[in-house]
């Protein structure tokens, strides 16, 4: 038997191109915080997407070279950014009248635990002693009509993200319509999920294993 | 004659009431008005209500206020950034009450407040523990649950260029929620790196009408709070 502690899978930057493939030419695209801003810097050539970013700017581009941040262009994690030709700054409730408006194409959203219907846990772990802070993911995932998520297939101590349901708060109820691991692509569909995509190598009984929901394969994976 | 522009900071919020309910615009440093939350400090006005999408950073600003015992409630989204540092600890010592809002129902019952509308319907919080405790209405098939309006006494606000009326521009993603919270306050109180004559900000690119403006005072170099944090400043200095 395969020791799968020892797979590594796609690298963070392989996994985000794989979601900047499946994202069409022209989208208006908003990115969650941390691995998630992979996908901008992976976008293929030719293709034109726009980045939404909640604090107020359509045509989010790259960050500034050393030296060169200002203060007041920042992106939603408030890191430095840049605006890229042609792009737009606007208020807060328009900001998310164009995510809750239905506006927004797609979101890239890390996340502590997606469930076999799609429900994503990514706020809390609900732990007592943690201040909760839910910032702007409640909205996006109530109003962007196709969520990704990027993470890892297990915990750290390889415990499956990917459950029967949740056990911690939930961000949103049927929310997800495909996850990508280091490991697979899965859509979550009407019949459960589905397996589009394996890591090479990898067999469905070890992916299995390392996912507490039910994987479906599809012929060809 | 109408001139909103006042001589100070200090002037700015001289009637800054105990027990007011304040907004205070940023996102993060972006848009903070730290001159205008220095001279709230100065002032001393106490058991105040904040509506502000984070807690502030470090020692300076909305951190400073938090620390200096003005602000009995929060209203947010995010209060643990990784600089607050302040509100964590006063809130483990039940010292501040904290209510969370997601952070586009924040902005939208900003603007319905500012707007004359008591309160709307929204998928936002729909299956998550934030739905405890609202009114939850269907609609079309879909779930929404009610969320009210907020208006305040005062809103403290940066922009970049002003004049005696009251028109605003702003800077970049320093807008955020700075618009909508001068419409949803009595009592909008603006600091601007510049002021114009009437007529020198085109009429077309008026962001912030002047109608939605009490006060503004020329602050024409605020401080930078990411410098004051790597310098390790508090205030009072």
């Amino acid at each position: 038997m395969v020791n799968f502690s020892q797979i590594k899978g796609w690298s963070h930057d392989e996994i985000a191109r794989k979601i900047a493939i499946d994202i069409p030419d022209g989208s208006y695209v908003n990115l969650g915080i941390g691995l998630p801003e992979l996908v901008a810097s992976n976008i293929p050539e030719g293709k034109e997407i726009i980045f939404h970013t909640e604090n107020g700017l359509l045509g989010v581009g790259p960050p500034p070279p050393p030296g060169q941040e200002d203060d007041e262009l920042i992106n939603a994690g408030k890191k430095p950014v840049t605006a890229i030709p042609g792009a737009c700054f606007f208020h807060h409730a328009d900001s998310f009248a164009m995510i809750r408006g239905g506006h927004i194409d797609y979101c890239v959203l890390g996340a502590f635990q997606v469930s076999e219907s799609g429900d994503l846990a990514n706020w809390s772990t609900g732990e007592p002693n943690a201040i909760p802070a839910v910032g702007g993911a409640m909205d996006l995932v109530a109003g962007v009509p196709h969520i990704f998520i990027i993470m890892q297939h297990t915990t750290k101590t390889s415990q499956p993200k990917i459950v029967k349901q949740c056990t911690y708060p939930l961000t949103g109820k049927k929310v997800v319509k495909t996850i990508y691991t280091n490991l697979a692509v899965i859509d979550v569909t009407p019949h459960g999920l589905e397996v589009r995509e394996m890591y090479p190598g990898l067999d469905k009984e070890t992916l299995q294993n390392l996912t507490e929901a039910k994987l479906n394969f599809r012929p060809k994976s | 004659m109408i001139n909103k522009i006042v001589a100070s900071a200090a002037e700015a919020v001289v009637d800054i009431f105990d027990g007011a309910t304040i907004m205070i615009g940023g996102f993060g440093e972006a848009g903070s008005p730290i001159e205008l939350i220095h001279a709230l400090i100065d002032q001393g006005a106490k058991n105040l209500t904040v509506i502000s999408n984070n807690t502030g950073n470090g020692h300076v600003g909305l951190a400073a206020l938090i620390e200096n015992l003005q602000v009995k409630k929060m209203i947010c989204s995010f209060p643990r950034t990784a600089q607050s540092v302040v509100f964590p600890e006063l809130y483990f010592k039940g010292m501040i009450e904290l209510e969370l809002v997601p952070q586009g129902t924040l902005a939208e019952r900003i603007r319905a407040g500012g707007a004359g509308i008591p309160a709307f319907y929204t998928p936002t919080t729909i299956g998550t523990p934030l739905e405890q405790g609202k009114e939850i209405r269907e609609i079309d098939g879909r779930s929404y649950v009610l969320e009210y309006a907020l208006r305040a006494d005062f809103a403290l606000v940066k922009c970049k260029t002003a004049d005696r009326y009251g028109n605003l521009i702003y800077n970049k993603t320093a807008r955020n929620f700075g618009p909508i919270m001068c419409m949803a306050a009595k009592t909008s109180i603006v600091q601007t790196s510049s002021i114009v004559e009437p007529g020198g900000i085109d009429p077309e690119n008026v962001i912030t009408p002047g109608i939605f403006v009490k006060r503004v005072i020329e602050i024409s170099h605020p401080l930078s709070e990411n410098q004051l944090l790597k310098e390790n400043r508090r205030y009072p200095w």
